[in-house]
Formats: C-alpha cells, structure tokens, sequence
C-alpha cells in the first residue's frame, strides 16, 4: 500500500511559546520555552475528541502527512494517523509534539541560553519523562484542550502515557500504551550508555559544546544510532533480511562486508545527519530514570491508584525483546490489581520492538476497534 | 478456547447470569467473542475482564466493549491476587486444558466462588455411542476424536469426585439438555453440567 496516497497531505508545524519559568524534576529551569506541534483533523465544538501522541526517541512533532508534497517528508506514524486509518483524523483532533529538550524546533540543547547568549549544548537541563509531560499539558492548556479523549505512544512515547494517567488522570480518558515498560531493566540501561559513551568520546563532542566548534560527533552518533537499531529489530528478522550475506566474498578487511554491517552504517550515517547528539543523550537519559512506581514503594499498583478512572489498552509484540511482553504484563497486572478498565494484546509478529511503527494487521485491526469505542464514548 | 463460540446467549449463560450477583467483579477465562461479559456487564452492571489466547476473539472481546487480556489460561492466573474477584467463570473450556487441578485451584484462589461449566460425558447418547463401540460425536461434542480439543471429558460423577478431593464445596449445580433443566439423574439426563463452587 502506498501510505502517502492515503495521508492527510500536507501539513505545517506551529511553534507555542510559553513565557512563564518551566522547572525541571533535576530542581533546574529556564526562563520560558517553545514547543514545536502539529494539528491533524478537526476540534469538535465540545473539544472532547482530541488525542495527543507523543513520541519516542527519534521522532518528533511531525506524526503524520507530508511537508511541500515531499514523500520524503511522511510522518512518522502516517500508517497509523490519517483519514480512515486506526486513529482516524475524520473522527479524531490530533496533537503531535516535539518533546522538551529535543532537536526539531522545541526548546533544546541548540536554543540559546539566556544566561550566556551562547547554545545550551549540553548545559540544557536533563529532561524526564515528567517534565515531558508537564509541558504537554501546558501546550493543551494553549489548545484549550481541558481533556484529551486519548493519550497515545510506543515505546518512549508510551511512558509518556502511563506518566499522564499517573499525574494528570482528570485530563484524560484512555491511554494506549504500545510496545513499552514500566521501567527499564539493567540490559536496556547498558545499552543506553553504551550509546551515550560513544557520543560523549567522540572528539568532536567538545563537552556538549561542539555547536561553537562547527562539528557534530557524527562518529559516536552513528555508533549509538547502530547500537539502538540492534535492540530494535528481533534475531529472525536480522537472519531473515540479511543473514550472513557477503556483498562482495571475504575481503579479510574491516569494510562493511557482511549486509548487516552495510545496513547498520547506513542507519548511523542516516542518523548522524539529522539528530542532535546533546538531544540523544537528554532522551536516554529520560528513558533511564523514568519509573513511576519509585515514588510509590516500587510498588507500580500503588502508583496507578492515581490513575484511578483511565481506561487503558495495552499492547506488546511477542519478539520484542527490548520491551519483552513480560514488561507490558507487569503494566497490565498492576492495572487490574487496581481494578482499572485495561485491554491487553499480545501480538504475534517477527520485527521486534520496531513492530510498533509497522503495519500489522491485528495490531492495526485492534487499536481500530479501541479507537471506535472511544469515539462512540465522546461522540466524535 | 471456549468450543461454541456463541453469537446470541448460550443456555448456559442464563444459569451463569442468574448466578452472578448485580454488581459482582467477574473474571471469565477462554472469554470467546465476550457475549457473555457484555450481557453480565450491560444487564447487571458487573465489573470484569476476559481472558483469552485466541487472536480473533481478543478483537471481538475488545470490539463488543469488554476489558479483554491476551493471556493463555494454562500459565496460571498469577497475575491476579487472592479473592479479587466475586466470581471466576470456566464456560466449557475446561474439558480442553491440560493442568484441570491447577485451573480449578487457581480459580477458587482469585475469585470468591466459581462457575464451571462443561459437556457431561455421562449423558445418555454418549454412552449409548461409546456402548456402541464408538467416540461420542454430538452437537455439543462436534469433533471426531482425531481433532478434538477436547482432551480432558469428564462425567458429572467424575468432576465432583475431583472436587471432593480439591476440597471444593459445591454450592449449586444445573444439568441442561437441549437448553432445559434437567431434574432426573442428571449424570445420565444432563448434557451439559453447570457447577457453582468455592474453597471449602
């Protein structure tokens, strides 16, 4: 299927500007800041039908459509947001946001520090998910969106909808959680600061201050990116698309040889040509703390009493090995030990934890029919 | 998991409901398409969740308004504490696990009390096939014995049997045939068993 003949077409990005102190969970803060958004589909007089979808590591505000007709330029989650598609811009009023302390127009390590007129760099406050969503619930008090019918992401961007229910449970009515975990195991933070440290030695890095030196640390974000990209596909689907395919026999050298490696070095370089690596390592920083049962005697169904009348629906995919299903099952049985309204489907799928991104037919099939109850719960 | 996956109520879910109490939390194992949580919830105002494995009935659950959790049955229900629920519901899935003793067990841990129903393999035409030389194929039995799921049948006589030995007391039981209560020597008369149970 070709996913731009069915998107919602071109769209334009919006930038809010918020002008009062923003304080940071780390006790730090900044002056005021911006956020960069998009819109998809229509606010019902009632502003019962907007969903806001949040992203994970690499993405950003930019969720679905295209920009200039360019279909270089499709949104992240186009398979997923649009006119007649699993959340349905016909029925629903679609927020994307680019999170606090990113690279695609909100307030980041590239923005100016007020106090010395120079880029934050690596002086930008270390963001979390809280403070994520903190600010996104500024950016729907700019909406005047008082509840949002919905909170949706994978991944990152499904903590991101666990933290709403947990700290804002008035201003929601559902979260679909994709693809995530309650906290992250010991493996997932080694791997992250595998990736951090390979930025943070790259010698362009300059301490986070490499904007004043006109360089990027291109080669320790191509590693991290690599590293990352490992996690994200299954073992079958890495044999399946590229086995132990030679490009050209043994070479008995250290050129990309094997596809795997050709693959990976594309990815990096891809990566290293867009992303901001003070952003990368802000992101996984945040991935690393975030653990809302801390607060709550790691106790997670203590946690979501909070969230008391959240309904939730709760997917995993049986070969993501990132966040396995045991994960999400974690989620779900603190949620039911709450007596919460939750969903859950495991899905039979070999692409790992990228799965969320693609088109899978159950998958796909079951967040349709949850979206449909939600809209016939608000009317839209 | 459940073998009539059934569109509109089944027989037994009339003897269920009619157990069920207004307002009771309800878990209902192999829940199929939901039909019946949706009745209990949208009737009696019960609060519950399904389990189920199979892919199309979660999408069924879920689209007919429930609280559905993909979950295979035969791994336990470690996922709920003691007693959180009024009542654990077994609509003929039962004679198709593996680990009978540990499902029944399990069920009277989580849920206050539980109901088990399951095709009675002492009903009369099934013996009189089996008398005949032959594994019994009937409506409520429609498989031939190369393909069924059914691994685990058993009489009226044999599941209380098993619960004396699990120690369940048995607070209710029902026998229907063709969708009708059956009074007379329901181990021969009845062909399907509905069971109402708790921990002794």
């Amino acid at each position: 299927m070709n996913a731009a003949l069915s998107s919602i077409g071109n769209v334009t990005p919006q930038l809010a500007r918020f002008d009062t102190p923003f304080v940071f969970k780390s006790g730090r803060d900044i002056p005021g800041f911006e956020l960069m958004y998009e819109t998809y589909g229509t606010l019902n007089a009632d502003k019962s039908n907007a969903v806001l979808v949040c992203h994970a590591l690499n993405a950003s505000h930019h969720v679905a459509g295209t920009y200039d007709d360019d279909p270089e330029s499709l949104g992240w989650w186009d398979n997923m947001v649009g006119p007649g598609k699993p959340l349905d811009t016909n029925r629903f009023f679609v927020v994307g946001v680019n999170n606090l302390g990113g690279c695609f127009g909100s307030s980041g390590p590239r923005h100016i520090n007020p106090a010395t007129q120079k880029p934050y760099g690596a002086d930008f406050p270390v963001v979390t998910v809280e403070d994520w969503v903190n600010a996104q619930a500024q950016l729907a008090d700019y909406l005047g969106i008082a509840r949002f019918a919905a909170v949706m992401g994978g991944s990152l961007g499904a903590m991101q909808a666990l933290q709403w229910a947990i700290a804002y449970p008035a201003r929601l009515g559902h979260a679909l959680v994709v693809a995530s975990t309650p906290k992250l195991s010991a493996q997932n933070i080694a791997f992250n600061e595998v990736a951090r440290q390979a930025i943070i030695t790259d010698p362009d890095f300059h301490g986070g201050h490499f904007y004043e030196h006109n360089v990027v640390p291109a080669r320790g974000l191509r590693v991290a990116r690599m590293i990352g990209h490992i996690t994200y596909l299954s073992d079958d689907v890495m044999a399946e698309r590229f086995g132990r395919v030679l490009r050209d026999g043994m070479q008995f050298g250290y050129g990309p040889e094997f596809q795997i490696e050709s693959y990976l070095r594309h990815q990096g370089e891809k990566f290293s040509g867009y992303f901001d690596a003070n952003t990368y390592l802000l992101i996984t920083k945040a991935l690393d703390y975030f653990d809302p049962a801390a607060d709550y005697n790691d106790d997670l169904a203590l946690a979501f009493e909070r969230a008391r009348g959240v309904k939730f629906l709760v997917v995993s995919f049986t070969t993501d090995w990132r966040f396995s299903p045991a994960r999400s099952r974690e989620i779900v049985s603190a949620l039911t030990a709450n007596r919460a309204d939750v969903s859950y489907a495991e899905i039979h799928a070999p692409h790992g934890h990228d799965e969320f991104l693609l088109e899978d037919p159950r998958y796909f099939a079951l967040v349709s029919a949850y979206y449909a109850r939600i809209a016939a719960e608000v009317g839209a | 998991m459940s073998i009539l996956n059934g569109h509109g109520l089944r027989p037994d879910y009339d003897i269920i409901s009619g157990w069920v109490g207004q307002g009771a939390r309800v878990l209902d194992l192999g829940c199929g398409d939901g039909t019946l949580l949706r009745h209990l919830r949208t009737h009696q105002g019960v609060f519950g969740y399904g389990i189920e494995i199979d892919d199309a009935n979660v999408l069924a659950a879920l689209a007919n308004g429930n609280n559905v959790i993909q979950s295979d049955l035969e791994r336990g229900l470690a996922a709920f504490g003691d007693a959180s629920f009024d009542c654990v519901i077994l609509s003929q899935t039962l004679q198709a696990m593996h680990h009978i003793e540990a499902v029944l067990l399990e069920m009277v841990r989580v849920g206050r009390e539980a109901i088990v129903t399951f095709p009675n393999f002492g009903y009369a035409p099934n013996r009189e096939q089996v008398a005949a030389g032959r594994m019994p194929v009937s409506k409520i039995l429609p498989f031939a014995w190369y393909n069924t799921p059914n691994i685990h049948l058993c009489t009226m006589l044999d599941f209380e049997e098993l619960c004396a030995k699990l120690e369940l007391e048995i607070l209710d039981l029902v026998a229907l045939t063709e969708g009708k209560p059956v009074v007379d020597d329901p181990n021969l008369n009845g062909e399907l068993a509905i069971y109402r149970v708790k921990r002794r």
